[in-house]
């Protein structure tokens, strides 16, 4: 197995293709999560590639979402969770002793299912993870990092006059923008998205859609999703998990066209679920 | 079969009547008292605001806020290491109970408690400070239960959204928790306090009805408070002190309710903004 030389920075790979087509932003190996005697996932082991999107699809509690978890170490906050194997981003070992967990985090955005505002206005949920991390000096960076990240999230025009109001009166697709935009402001690398449409309407789908489309050249994005016809939508590879294990994973149009799996074909169109 | 058998419709018909008369009974009950209260304050020779009363007033309003300046920040801090930060194990649990049984100690125990710490052993004799620190033990339990109920509701959403922008265990709780919480916090603050208002054990305990001097207009002692001054008007036989007790108690519920209602509000309208 060939592992990618630490990048000198890894801010600088962010938005260029990678220098070596080969080296993938996040490799994972022979990673086992269990939850006291409940074993959730079970050796899993893929690569996946910067600037595209990864779909992680499967039935319910088949292990997505641990799986998406412990690629920034949320995994560490849930009780009782207990990670083997390896993680690594560029190369760097996130469970290695020593790295600051806060950074991982700030380098691999998480977006939860229900999109969860803070109770404060717009403009402090954004500048949140700026004034934790101390990462804006003055006042004028922070406005100007939560305006471009409100623009990434193509909320800024619809919230530019109300900055101050309360984040809790946008919709539930607005709210869900918001919380992509929050996690932009801290300048990951990394998106992973859990089911981030599952309370949307489809107005509300669809503009998240379009938006992860615009921003899968800049970020790697993994999401996690119920929805068959999202992932055949907007991603470039998908993993099939079942009962916790990785079941495959290959170029999207591969997985809904010529799966290798049987128990694949029959979950991709639908025959249960 | 189909629906409910007659049994169970007489039971429920039964409880439709007995509900709201037990309720009734209740609110018309207190109602009765404060009429009484209200009929032997005004009926006297001399209407009018009795003398020591005022000091009283002051005396208990100085006490229970400061009581509760003093319980916020240790029931705030052991709410806060018991909820989130200690380990799962038997010493946690074992100072669970303890909390749970120190609620419901009556009174006159911690003024007892109070008598031989505060007034003997620290020296603080009978002062204010003696009497605000044994009110701040009668609250700490209810403080303390209270708020961390009020963490336990804080949605795992808020904390996980925290943490997932980088936010430290403490950084979570600072920013995120406490703020939500704290609606509930004072809530259960101001409940406690408004019993620990009227309790006139505790105060009597420490030594306050020894402190009071003739209840004329002058110095009093160094503990006056509303029950301790209605206590000591009650046991006097002259009817003019009746009608003072009375007076006095009409103060004393009025401040009741007036902390029962803001506590009510607290709960259930307040919101904590934040600069952030």
């Amino acid at each position: 197995m060939t592992r990618a030389q630490p990048s000198p920075s890894a801010a600088s790979v962010r938005g260029q293709p990678a220098a070596r087509p080969a080296a993938p932003k996040v490799e994972v190996r022979g990673l086992s999560v269990r939850y006291g005697a409940t074993r959730a996932l079970d050796d899993v082991s893929l690569d996946i590639p910067a600037a595209q999107v990864t779909a992680l699809v499967g039935p319910s509690g088949c292990g997505k979402s641990t799986f998406l978890r412990t690629l920034n170490r949320m995994i560490d906050i849930v009780p009782g969770a207990q990670v083997e194997g390896r993680v690594a981003i560029d190369g760097r070992d996130v469970y290695a002793a020593g790295v600051d967990v806060a950074d991982v985090r700030r380098r691999a955005g998480l977006i939860f299912r229900k999109a969860s505002p803070f109770p404060k206005s717009i403009f402090a949920n954004v500048a949140y993870g700026l004034r934790v991390g101390g990462l804006a000096a003055g006042r004028g960076e922070l406005e100007a990092r939560v305006e471009a990240s409100l623009q990434a999230a193509g909320l800024w025009d619809e919230v530019k006059d109300r900055l101050e109001a309360s984040a809790l009166a946008l919709s539930g697709g607005q709210q869900q923008r918001l919380c992509i935009a929050r996690a932009l402001a801290v300048r990951p690398e990394i998106l992973l998205l859990d089911e981030p449409a599952a309370a949307l309407d489809p107005i509300g789908t669809q503009r998240l859609e379009e938006l992860i489309h615009r921003l899968k050249s800049t970020y790697t994005i993994v999401i996690v999703t119920h929805n068959m016809q999202q992932a055949a939508r907007i991603s470039d590879r998908t993993a099939v998990f079942w009962l916790g294990r990785l079941l495959e994973y290959d170029r999207t149009d591969r997985i809904f066209t010529a799966p290798s799996q049987r128990i694949t074909e029959d979950y991709v169109t639908g025959r249960f679920g | 079969m189909s629906g409910p058998g007659p049994d169970v419709r007489a039971a429920d018909r039964l409880l439709r009547a007995a509900g709201p008369a037990v309720a009734l009974g209740g609110a018309a009950a207190l109602a009765a008292l404060l009429a009484a209260a209200a009929a032997d304050a005004c009926g006297g020779r001399s209407p009018g605001w009795p003398p020591g009363l005022a000091r009283a007033l002051f005396g208990s309003v100085s006490l229970v806020g400061l009581a509760g300046c003093l319980a916020i920040p240790v029931g705030i801090g052991a709410a806060v290491y018991l909820e989130e930060y200690a380990p799962r194990n038997r010493l946690t649990r074992l100072i669970e109970i303890n909390i749970a049984s120190l609620a419901g100690v009556p009174a006159v125990v911690y003024g007892l408690l109070g008598l031989a710490v505060f007034v003997r052993a620290l020296g603080l004799g009978r002062s204010l400070a003696a009497g605000a620190a044994t009110l701040a033990l009668i609250v700490l339990p209810a403080v303390i239960l209270s708020t961390r109920a009020a963490l336990r509701d804080v949605p795992p959403a808020l904390r996980d959204a925290s943490c997932a922008l980088g936010a430290t265990r403490w950084q979570t709780i600072r920013h995120q928790v406490l703020p939500a919480a704290l609606p509930g916090t004072l809530a259960g603050l101001l409940l406690a306090l408004a019993r620990a208002l009227g309790e006139a054990a505790p105060l009597i305990a420490l030594g306050a009805l020894g402190a009071l001097p003739a209840p004329a207009p002058g110095i009093d002692g160094a503990l006056p408070a509303l029950p301790v001054r209605i206590f000591d008007w009650l046991s006097r036989p002259e009817s003019e002190f009746l009608r003072h007790a009375a007076a006095a108690i009409m103060v004393l519920l009025v401040l009741v309710l007036l902390l029962s209602g803001l506590a009510a509000w607290m709960r259930d309208r307040w919101r904590v903004a934040g600069s952030w």
